[in-house]
């Protein structure tokens, strides 16, 4: 989609950041009292909850592996989330999306640990504001170290982009309907590997490079962020 | 009914017996409600609702569309629950099944029935175009009594909602074509304006288990009780509507309390309700 809005003006992007600056990020663990582990998270004007029930034991039972669990990453739009409203349930979007949600956590969940078992990630999307998908799986993240589930390392994700011919990081709401690149991205902070990675839009290789380097350097910013929220709920237990 | 539940149900029985509830609340009282409002921007109006651990948030979203032909000068309301797997390790995904079918129709009649929302000031076309309005309800943490927590949420999302007119305005000037009275209520309607609302029953809810009657029941009460009764007062201390559920049965003596507490209980929910809505 082509525009003539101008998005990056005098070096300041639509809403004043710069051009490698992320947008305010809110992080709280444990906010529900069913689920085994829980995150509320607000990055810009996104709001976003995730939930983890499980190892649990995985039904219907032919998607049972008898070697390792399995993991069910669910992601949902409610239908008041967006300007015109979305009727409920799975789309292909949201279909699409929960699927590389699912396998990048899998990548660092200990999963032989848990034969025959399903780890369930619930991931709700209250208001949206472009970036749901990273916003949902860094939620995911700190939901299942709250869940105690054994993890390699905390995912965490963000996307960088190009507007005006500019890479960017974290691609607000006009950005990303009128840039000209999206780049999200997952990576497992402590070794650096990618585990999500999609690209709509236009990029030479060494626009990729610049933007790569710019999320990845994003992550790792969310990724303290994370941490200090987890350490926060446990720091708060500890005191009452 | 679960085996944590069969475990837990001798204890509950011995608690009551005594006088005692699990958490130590007296039988016709409450567990902590707070409600917090305009918590979605992209939604016309919302409002997240807490009943002890129980967790609700509603959204309002408003668009044009037909009216029914049977009442072409009214506005369209609808409501949806989803039971979602975050709220509970028993939802599951996929299609609603009864139960939020269940909890969507009984907070859509007492949205309905008491004629809350003025739905003849809703229409901008007589029998061509009216306001839609869909209350969508989302349970993120289920601890019992999703009734009354998920018809408060709804109360106070419609409370604090505003008609986008202002959004959908290249939509409804596009129709000035067709139809050209809306340039006379575009001029009546220049900005976002409330939904014209009028004063919401509440309703309280409240579960028997062995002969005993408890008012707002938390999910182990829930999963043991034999009969549940909802019953929604307005200001006036009329009822408004009612709904019995389970196979259980009550006594007239018994409802003629729980409707007693009812009252009262409604009474301060909505001194609340409006606080939290700065009315």
């Amino acid at each position: 989609m082509k525009s003539d809005i101008k998005l990056i003006k005098n070096g300041k992007r639509l809403d004043g950041r710069k051009n490698d600056e992320l947008r305010p990020i809110k992080i709280e663990a444990g906010v529900l009292h069913r689920a085994e582990g829980s995150c509320y998270l607000e990055w810009g004007g996104n709001k976003v909850l995730a939930a983890v029930y499980g190892p649990r034991e995985a039904v219907p039972r032919h998607t049972q592996n008898p070697l390792r669990a399995i993991v069910n990453a669910r992601y949902n739009m409610a239908a008041f989330s967006v300007d015109d409203r979305k009727r409920p349930g799975p789309d292909r979007r949201s279909r699409e999306i929960s699927k590389v949600i699912s396998e990048a956590l899998e990548n660092i969940i200990i999963l032989e640990k848990f034969p025959r078992a399903s780890i369930d990630v619930s991931i709700e999307i209250l208001d949206a504001e472009a970036g749901t998908r990273c916003a949902g799986l860094t939620a995911a993240g700190v939901a299942l170290v709250d869940a105690g589930i054994p993890l390699r390392d905390i995912p965490v994700a963000c996307a960088a982009g190009k507007v005006d011919g500019e890479v960017v990081l974290d691609l607000g709401k006009e950005e990303d309907n009128f840039g000209d690149a999206d780049l999200p991205i997952a990576i497992a902070p402590r070794t650096g590997e990618i585990l999500l990675l999609q690209m709509d839009g236009h990029l030479t290789q060494k626009e990729f490079d610049t933007a790569l380097d710019l999320a990845i350097k994003g992550c790792k910013t969310i990724s303290e962020l994370q941490k200090k929220a987890i350490l926060e709920k446990y720091q708060k237990n500890m005191g009452e | 009914m679960p085996i944590t539940a069969e475990i837990k149900k001798d204890y509950i029985i011995k608690l009551a017996k005594n006088g005692k509830r699990v958490d130590n609340r007296k039988f016709d009282e409450f567990r902590k409600i707070k409600i917090e409002i305009d918590i979605i921007k992209k939604a016309e109006g919302s409002a997240k609702v807490t009943i002890g651990n129980t967790q609700v948030i509603a959204g309002i979203k408003m668009d044009l569309g037909e009216p029914y032909p049977d009442a072409p000068d009214s506005g369209v309301m609808t409501t949806a629950a989803e039971l979602i797997p975050m709220a509970s390790p028993d939802f599951e995904s996929g299609p609603p099944d009864a139960e939020s079918i269940e909890l969507a129709r009984v907070v859509d009649r007492g949205i309905r029935e008491s004629k809350i929302i003025d739905v003849d000031k809703l229409c901008i076309v007589p029998s061509e175009k009216v306001w839609m309005v869909f209350i969508d309800i989302h349970i993120l943490d289920y601890d019992g009594n999703l009734f009354d927590a998920a018809s408060l949420a709804a109360l106070a999302a419609l409370m604090t909602a505003k008609v986008p007119i202002e959004r959908l305005k290249p939509m409804v000037e596009n129709l000035k074509e067709k139809h050209p009275s809306i340039e006379k209520y575009l001029k009546e309607h220049p900005k976002d304006f409330p939904l014209p609302l009028s004063d919401p029953p509440v309703s309280c809810t409240s579960a028997k288990f062995n002969g005993m009657v408890i008012m707002d029941p938390s999910l182990d009460e829930e999963l043991i009780a034999e009969a549940r009764l909802t019953v929604a007062t307005d200001t006036k201390g009329d009822i408004r509507a009612m709904q019995k559920g389970l196979n259980g049965s009550f006594t007239v003596d018994e409802i003629k309390k729980i409707i007693k507490s009812s009252v009262d209980n409604g009474k301060k929910i909505r001194e609340q309700l409006y606080k939290s809505v700065g009315k």
